[in-house]
């Protein structure tokens, strides 16, 4: 101690407050970052499983099988889709990401039976032919869309929002907008691109069914159609989902990430991974679709545990995106300098905007794109897609399931008050579920 | 979310078959909206300083002629209810308010779905050619009519949150969009002495609509004041005495076609709802302007 | 000539028998009847065929066309000819919201008035309408050119990147980084070409050229307005 008193820090101006404010009056613009929500949130984190005992009998963990395919698409298309883990890559544009990352994404979904997923700017041919399984997304923006590139994905989904700004549209800062992006999406090079937040031809569930129904035309009504919501109201928008026609649903937690977005928007809007599922699972429940109508969450999903926890509330399928990422080498202590002067570091990094990604993913610099070895890469997504399968497994056995999809509610308990509220599963050592 | 039909008969020969020609437009529209169907008629008006109101009640066998019994002791004057579906059509030779404040009073369960002299409205839950049938729309005449198919967006699916939405005497309302500022506004005008039944966002325009009206806005005045005050995205078609008027929300999402020719004036969501009408093929057809009242009759 | 009487058929046999055609067909000559207002006809043609729809069509007609050539003898619902690649779509009545929305090539040509959203998004397409278009036509539109023989309704071409939008009549309003440019030579011989193409008579001296400003093109304190 030299005497002197400790520094007091406001609660409501702490340091990082103080500098955003000084930043917006100095800059005159919101923050555009990437990454997803820092905040703290109610999570899977704070669920448990409940193993088996006496009460319940396990399965052995290696000779005693438990399943872990899913079918998606069976309600309307005549090739539905089908993944051979509950696990499959989130839509992630060529432009947000190099050519690189999106190959290396592919290869290891290929590698693993599961789906990779476009994004804003359409599909490259390099990520076609890197993924068996493809999903191509229709997004407001329409970059990229065609009718070639229609007919030669696995799965059609229809982008109505993204977790980290339900709402709001696209966007991709100049640094990114090369010649190859810029006419992939027919605009200028080097201009800040922004995209629209809602469809060109349709709005709400009523003209969206007629959209659905073009695309089905379009494709001869063989391509499973997904609509991908962002978690805001999921309970009327999954049920609007299924009216209008949906195959499957694709719901994206505040958590999602995103390549650029407000700061305000990503940290303000929507609500947790954890209550939009809830909602979502009761939404179709309502309506006699659970099960039927695949659900497919994402937003946050980090691990065997959060896919176990995720299924076990009554998810079909779940997606990652920013853990393939972090697979893939983002946040990775290398290249330490190149961190530093983003005015970041390893583990904080959220610069995807600048595209001066120091380890070559959210980038369209070829020297940073260099870094990324592509089968190293795609080696490094595959053993974790297999690490969070085998997790998911062993959890699942200790539960006594012989397929994922047998995890049910009942299986979790919640660590505390306010997940057991959200989650709708009881706090742990009670039967009591708050607000039932 | 919905789908909207109106029709307005210029050609009175064409007036026996009015609920037919809307049955058709109604089916069109089924797709829009599955999970509920209405429909207004304005019909055999009520003698001067007589009314008529549309009353539902959710048991099926309910007894209206006890009903109108008791309205006709009560109110000291000549009372009869015919019964159509789940609905029953009260005609009785007394004001309107008075009317209302006794089913009000009397029997909260009775729900009055539209009053005036000529305007009776119709509507329950399941697709348009099912409610069409139940309440017999074929065999209704009458000289112009709205309906609507729905597709419930945040609220219930039950036979109140259908369409249409009583605004006021001989007034209904028909919506097809979603409002983002309903909450509130109704919290507001139930302050005015609004009442609202159900929870649905097009019941607050309805209600909003009718407040304008007591307040002594013409409905022209109080969609064009709709206009500031309803926030979100809005296609309304609204009945009235002798016609209808139409309105768009400023960016006009939603869609609307109007068709006239020498026989009928119609509006309909998407073309194919006009399309059965006789001599369809040669109408004028346009759409509506964003943020412009459209009105046929006195509005 | 094949006919095909939609009272009689499906939207989808229709539909899978046009995609089923092999490029070397001779089936290249088809009528549409009573198409009554359905949706998504004739969406996803990949063949140089001429079709005729008689009457009035849904939401998406001729969504995504490719190489076919369409004539819709009627009033087109919404988003008539989303997203064409190429061939031409020609409505003789009017045409509803978002007409060749995202359009990338070909050509649409609306006889009649086009109402809002006309061009939305545009990425190439060029499009001729006869009469007049509602408004935000060529809202974000990105390239292709509008062609507008009448008047244009309120925030026309707001955001626009590089399509380009000529008027022959009077514009209501002018969205957020559209502006009026010279008309120069060349402006004059694309509307002469366009109009041409379209069959629409009109003297290319009297159209107006619209386009971006480019004052949006990136994020700036000063333009927080626009936003």
């Amino acid at each position: 101690m030299d005497g002197r008193p400790p520094l007091r820090y406001s609660a409501a101006f702490p340091p990082e407050t103080i500098h955003e404010i000084q930043r917006a009056a100095a800059e005159g613009i919101y923050e555009i970052r990437g990454f997803g929500a820092k905040r703290r949130l109610p999570s899977f984190d704070d669920l448990v499983l409940l193993g088996a005992s006496i009460s319940r009998y396990p399965l052995e963990g290696y000779r005693e099988k438990c399943a872990t395919d899913v079918v998606i698409g069976a309600r309307f298309a005549k090739k539905p889709i089908h993944l051979k883990i509950p696990v499959t890559i989130a839509g992630m544009s060529f432009g947000a990401l190099s050519a690189t990352a999106k190959t290396a994404l592919g290869r290891a979904a290929t590698a693993m039976g599961t789906t990779t997923t476009t994004g804003d700017g359409g599909m490259t041919d390099e990520e076609r032919e890197a993924s068996s399984l493809l999903v191509y997304q229709v997004l407001p923006s329409r970059y990229g869309l065609n009718p070639r590139d229609l007919r030669r994905c696995d799965a059609i989904e229809v982008v109505v929002g993204q977790g980290a700004k339900p709402g709001g549209g696209g966007m991709l800062l100049g640094q990114k907008i090369t010649e190859r992006i810029a006419g992939m999406r027919v605009l200028p090079a080097g201009i800040d691109q922004r995209s629209a937040c809602r469809h060109p031809d349709w709005t709400g569930p009523d003209d969206l069914a007629i959209k659905i129904q073009e695309l089905r035309e379009i494709t001869d009504w063989q391509k499973p159609i997904y609509v991908k919501v962002a978690a805001a109201r999921p309970r009327y928008d999954v049920q609007l989902s299924v009216k209008s026609g949906a195959d499957a649903i694709v719901l994206d937690g505040m958590q999602g990430g995103t390549g650029a977005t407000q700061d305000v928007f990503i940290e303000n809007v929507g609500i947790p991974t954890l209550p939009a599922l809830r909602e979502a699972v009761e939404a179709l429940q309502e309506l006699d679709m659970h099960r039927k109508v695949p659900l497919i969450v994402s937003g946050g999903i980090r691990s065997g545990a959060d896919v176990a926890k995720a299924l076990a509330m009554g998810a079909d399928a779940v997606s990652i995106g920013t853990a393939a990422l972090i697979a893939l080498d983002c946040n990775r202590p290398i290249h330490v300098g190149d961190y530093a002067a983003l005015g970041t570091a390893p583990g904080a990094c959220h610069h995807c905007q600048t595209g001066r990604c120091p380890v070559g993913i959210a980038t369209q610099d070829p020297a940073l794109e260099a870094r990324l070895d592509v089968d190293a890469a795609a080696r490094r997504v595959r053993n974790f897609l297999s690490t969070m399968v085998l997790e998911a497994q062993t959890l699942a056995r200790a539960c006594g399931k012989s397929h994922l999809h047998n995890l049910e509610p009942e299986d979790l308990a919640a660590l505390t008050v306010e997940a057991a509220a959200m989650a709708g599963v009881p706090l742990a050592g009670t039967s009591w579920i708050p607000g039932r | 979310m919905c789908g909207i039909v109106g029709l307005f008969l210029k050609n009175a020969a064409l007036r026996p078959d009015l609920g037919r020609l809307l049955a058709r437009m109604l089916v069109e529209m089924g797709d829009r909206g599955p999970d509920s169907a209405g429909f207004a008629v304005y019909r055999r008006p009520a003698p001067e300083g007589s009314v008529k109101m549309t009353l539902f009640h959710p048991d099926p066998a309910h007894d209206w002629a006890g009903l109108a019994a008791g309205f006709a002791l009560a109110l000291e004057c000549s009372a009869s209810a015919e019964r159509r579906g789940s609905h029953a059509v009260l005609t009785a030779s007394v004001e309107e308010a008075p009317a209302r404040a006794w089913i009000a009073a009397r029997h909260a369960e009775v729900r009055v779905m539209g009053f005036g002299r000529r305007i009776e409205v119709f509507k329950d839950m399941g697709g348009p050619e099912e409610v069409a049938r139940r309440f017999d729309l074929a065999g209704m005449d009458g000289t112009h009519a709205l309906g609507h198919t729905r597709m419930a967006t945040e609220s219930a699916v039950t036979t109140e949150h259908s369409h249409p939405f009583a605004v006021g005497s001989e007034l209904c309302l028909v919506h097809n969009g979603s409002l983002s500022n309903h909450n509130r506004l109704r919290r507001n005008l139930a302050r005015a002495g609004i009442r609202f039944d159900t929870d649905n966002d097009s019941e607050v325009a309805a209600g909003y609509f009718a407040h304008r009206l007591q307040q002594g806005d013409s409905l022209a005045d109080a969609m064009r004041a709709g206009l500031d005050d309803l926030d979100g995205f809005y296609t309304f078609a609204v009945g009235t005495r002798d016609g209808f008027a139409v309105l768009r929300d400023p960016v006009a999402c939603k869609p609307a076609i109007l068709a006239e020719t020498d026989d009928w004036v119609a509006m309909g969501s998407e073309w194919k709802a006009i399309a059965p009408l006789p001599g369809a093929a040669g109408a004028r057809v346009w759409e509506p302007e964003p943020a412009t009242v459209y009105a046929w009759g006195a509005a | 000539m094949i006919t095909v009487d939609l009272e009689a058929a499906t939207v989808r046999e229709l539909n899978q028998r046009l995609h089923d055609l092999p490029p070397d067909t001779n089936e290249t000559a088809w009528t549409i009847v009573n198409p009554g207002g359905r949706h998504a006809l004739l969406a996803g043609l990949t063949q140089p065929v001429s079709i005729t729809v008689e009457g009035h069509v849904g939401y998406y007609c001729a969504g995504m066309n490719e190489a076919a050539d369409i004539v819709i003898d009627g009033h087109a619902g919404v988003g008539v000819a989303e997203n064409i690649m190429s061939g031409t779509v020609r409505v003789r009545g009017n045409a509803s919201q978002a007409a060749g929305a995202s359009g990338h090539g070909g050509l649409l040509v609306v006889e009649g008035d086009a109402s809002a959203r006309c061009g939305i998004s545009m990425k190439g397409v060029d499009i001729v309408v006869g009469g007049s278009v509602g408004h935000m036509s060529a809202f974000m539109a990105q390239a292709g050119r509008l062609v507008v023989c009448g008047d244009a309704g309120g925030d026309l071409g707001d955001s626009l990147y590089e399509a380009v939008i000529y008027v022959q009549g009077q514009v209501a309003s002018l969205g957020a980084d559209c502006e009026e440019q010279p008309m120069e030579d060349a402006d004059r011989a694309a509307v002469a070409d366009l109009l041409a193409r379209a069959g629409i008579a009109g003297d290319p001296a009297r159209f107006r050229r619209y386009g971006s400003a480019r004052r949006l093109y990136h994020f700036h304190v000063d333009h927080a307005d626009a936003y």
